[in-house]
């Protein structure tokens, strides 16, 4: 078996007219924690379900372990964990019924499952939750036992469409630690995100995504080596004056991207950067100095930003 | 090299037939379907058999004051012992349909639990078939349940009545077959209220409370391409002890609709889950 | 740039006097625009419905009946002609009990919308009224177009058959004001539902007397009738059309009963709708 668990070669998905993935190409190793980065619609969920098995592409090649999920569906499917980015979890169900029935779907018998179930308990931090009903529980803990869920085969590929989308702060912050905890025991995790903050944390390598091509590849810190400056200076003039006084700061860096609410400006030195405006006797209302980021990255690439 | 249980369980099927649409875990299905029940409410469970003995009492007891006694087959009857097998056969319908379409509908649309199901190593065809089968335990049970009330009133006129529970969970097999097929092509909870429009005309177009010979022609025609018609011919053959060939016929009628509905169903969620 | 002009302001531009006053049919514009979406489909239930009854019980059945028990008729009269006044009893609460059950529900769980019309100067007990007007007007409706298609099918045979309109329409709304109390009260819908068809609903349209008279039943099962306003509407109905023989005392207590659903109905469902609100 080759060093990839992953491999896709023009990979490309059209629903009618509309080409949702167009021809990527990208390889994802063993153990590595690999990310796809893109607003809404680039095409990320697509390329997630053909990797799940459950979409066929309209061209090019993929090998998942090695098979191709054209001809080994159930087999490739057997490998994976699946968290889908809008809750499948059995309402019916208590949230150990959720955990065994899902291991029983994958024809494991049942003395494993019930083993597995604990052990998943306590990784999810649902102990105390174990015989309540799916629907009572909060959307922190569902989301925690949809990746326990997907645990209970043991899969060797972990995949996670969106998982923090919709989660308070500290509901994310939990997660991540979770799926940290994943990455240090060698699961490989494919994940797909359209916040920045997320890439940076769990990604050790990713492709960012706009309109179903790959528009740049690396991890998260050559890309913002790669494709951004080391600071940025956000300034604000209010709704009225900020047009006007863009062309005034365009000649004071390296480059502006100019949003609606606000200016950001790229430089290596975002404090310096703030003394020049103000000696240039322009006074923006509010300023913020902070450094690079992947959403920088992408406003490069794309000319727009990630979350619209 | 380490192969994990769910990998090696899964590789095990390779070269079977349809591998890539079935892999043999109905019982895994059905063992949801009971942790699922276990839970219910027993109001719930309790309704479906009350709803055919309710118009027993009332159009058995009622209706057969007005009406004693009424002609099917060559003899003279108890007009109760008339209405009993069609309402054997409307409920295992009913139960079928409930089962097959607003449960399914739910399944599928609201709580996404075949989204979840299909991105194991199990394949639509389980699916469709798990669904189909707690639908048919649950028809089973409650045909018997009703024959437990009929017989002992008398209302069961041959021992051929028998095998009216059988028919009962033919019938129910039949209808949640073709309801799961339509429901899985259904976009919105409106479309869901189409296929209850239907249900009424059909309940009171089938020859439950009396014989279709009272219409005329034409609608005796239109009656007779009803399923419901065929499922009421077929369980008040057995019950009645008339038995011919034709009761053949009635089953066959809902062989053909389990096929074709489980063909749509299969295709229709390959389609939805796995292009 | 786009501006949202605040120049009047509130006090100005709501008259909090005219909306305590005319607040109920506020809501029951809104319920109505909300009901108009399924026009087409209350249209073709209250056509189709009284049409598929009257050919498959009132015809296929009546045919029978008649044939057995001969001159004497049931009640004096045809089996059609006996079953109809009932028939428009039950579609007249079907219809009341549909505008108000589960635009109750969607209102306090699905969507919420009555929480929003409580952000504004409408009260609870406002609301409560709107929704019962709206199943009102939709009871109306329902029952006039349900004696047109009687009419047609020849069902009515009396010339006072027309009087068993409003007693139709009156033992629905009442009936459809008590069920909105129930629903304003509900957490488990689901529950509710298959208690709501198969407890409530089937054995109302199956024990009132509705295809036989109430008295044919075991004496066990009749109590039913009694607390039943299908029961007491088709007893009036009958009494009205075709001169079914009834004391002026039970004239008067079919009425009583009636209008007790109503004023409790109404009232209860004031009050459950201000306490959850508030909640």
């Amino acid at each position: 078996m080759s060093e990839f668990l992953i491999s896709a070669r023009g990979l490309t998905k059209k629903f009618g007219d509309f080409v949702a993935v167009n021809g990527i190409d990208f390889d994802v190793r063993k153990g590595e924690s690999f990310g796809l980065l893109g607003p809404n619609g680039a095409g990320k969920s697509t390329t997630m379900r053909i990797i799940g098995a459950t979409s066929q592409r309209d061209a090019g090649t993929i090998t998942i372990l090695g098979k191709d999920p054209e001809k080994h569906g159930p087999q490739i499917r057997a490998h994976l964990g699946v968290v889908p980015q809008q809750d499948s979890l059995d309402m019916q169900l208590t949230v150990v019924e959720n955990l065994y029935i899902y291991g029983r779907y994958f024809g494991l018998p049942r003395k494993f499952v019930k083993g597995k179930i604990e052990e998943l308990l306590t990784f999810a931090q649902l102990e105390e939750k174990r015989d309540a009903k799916v629907e009572t529980l909060s959307g922190g803990m569902k989301r925690r036992l949809t990746i326990a869920r997907a645990l209970v085969s043991e899969p060797e590929i972990l995949m996670l469409d969106e998982p923090t989308t919709g989660l308070d702060p500290q509901a994310r912050h939990i997660l991540w630690d979770r799926l940290f905890r994943l990455k240090e025991q060698g699961v490989t995790l494919v994940i797909t995100t359209h916040f920045m903050d997320e890439a940076e944390q769990l990604c050790d390598r990713l492709i960012v995504m706009d309109k179903g091509n790959i528009m740049a590849e690396g991890s998260p810190a050559s890309l913002i080596k790669d494709y951004s400056t080391k600071e940025v200076l956000e300034v604000r003039f209010g709704s009225d004056r900020n047009q006007e006084v863009a062309d005034k700061l365009r000649s004071m860096c390296e480059r502006t991207e100019e949003l609606p609410d606000r200016i950001l400006m790229y430089t290596e030195d975002g404090e310096t950067l703030l003394e020049q405006i103000y000696a240039a006797d322009l006074h923006p209302k509010t300023s913020l100095v902070r450094r690079s980021s992947l959403e920088d990255v992408f406003l490069r690439l794309t000319g727009r930003t990630l979350i619209e | 090299m380490f192969i994990p249980m769910a990998v090696a369980i899964a590789e095990a099927r390779i070269g079977k037939r349809g591998e890539r649409f079935y892999s043999g875990r109905v019982p895994q299905l059905l063992e949801r379907g009971f942790i699922a029940f276990r839970s219910s409410t027993w109001m719930i469970v309790l309704s479906g058999f009350v709803e055919p003995v309710l118009y027993l009492l009332s159009f058995g007891y009622g209706i057969g004051k007005l009406l004693p006694t009424i002609e099917s087959g060559g003899h003279t009857i108890k007009y109760a012992a008339f209405i009993a097998p069609a309402l054997l056969a409307t409920s295992a319908m009913n139960g079928a349909i409930y089962d097959s379409t607003m449960n399914v509908f739910f399944k599928l649309n609201h709580d996404r639990i075949y989204h979840g199901m299909l991105a194991t190593s199990m394949g639509p065809l389980d699916v469709a078939l798990g669904e189909i089968g707690w639908a048919l335990l649950r028809g089973f049970s409650y045909a018997c349940a009703f024959m437990a009330v009929v017989a002992p009133l008398g209302l069961i006129e041959s021992i051929w009545g028998l095998l009216a529970i059988p028919a009962a969970v033919l019938i129910a097999f039949g209808f949640a077959s073709v309801g799961m097929a339509i429901t899985s092509y259904l976009t919105s909870f409106q479309q869901l209220e189409v296929i209850n429009i239907f249900l009424l005309p059909m309940f009171l177009f089938s020859g439950s409370f009396y014989p279709l010979s009272v219409f005329p022609q034409w609608l005796q025609f239109v009656a007779n391409l009803l399923p419901l018609t065929h499922a009421i011919n077929l369980v008040r053959g057995l019950c009645l002890g008339n038995l011919s060939f034709s009761l053949l016929g009635h089953a066959l009628y809902f062989v053909i609709m389990i096929i074709c509905g489980l063909f749509f169903t299969t295709k229709r969620l390959n389609a939805l889950f796995m292009k | 740039m786009s501006i949202v002009n605040i120049r009047q302001g509130s006090t100005r531009l709501v008259d909090t006097k005219k909306v305590h006053l005319r607040g109920a049919l506020y809501v029951a514009e809104a319920r109505t625009r909300a009901m108009m979406k399924w026009f087409w489909m209350i249209l073709a239930i209250a056509v189709a419905n009284p049409a598929l009854y009257l050919i498959s019980v009132g015809i296929g059945l009546g045919g029978l009946i008649d044939k057995n028990v001969g001159s004497a008729g049931i009640d004096g009269v045809k089996y059609l002609t006996f079953l109809a006044p009932a028939l428009l009893a039950q579609a007249a609460i079907q219809s009341a009990m549909d505008e108000t059950v589960y635009p109750t529900i969607e209102g306090f769980k699905w969507y919420k919308v009555f929480y929003s019309m409580n952000s504004t100067p409408l009260s609870g007990g406002q609301i409560s009224l709107g929704v019962f007007l709206t199943a009102l007007f939709r009871t109306v409706y329902t029952v006039i177009l349900y004696f047109l298609v009687m009419w047609f099918f020849g069902a009515l045979d009396s010339p006072r058959a027309w009087l068993a309109i409003p007693t139709a329409i009156f033992a629905g709304v009442s009936f459809g004001a008590l069920m909105q109390a129930v629903a304003a009260k509900l957490e488990n819908e689901n529950i509710f539902f298959v208690v709501l068809g198969r407890f409530i609903m089937m054995p109302l349209f199956l024990f009132s007397g509705t295809f036989f008279p109430l008295t044919s039943m075991p004496f066990f099962l009749q109590w039913i009738g009694w607390i039943s306003p299908l029961w007491h509407a088709t007893e009036l109905g009958r009494y009205l059309t075709y001169g079914h023989e009834i004391s002026s005392s039970m004239v008067l207590i079919h009425f009583a009963v009636l209008i007790t659903m109503l004023v409790a109905g109404l009232y209860l469902s004031a009050r459950i709708f201000t306490k959850r609100l508030a909640k």
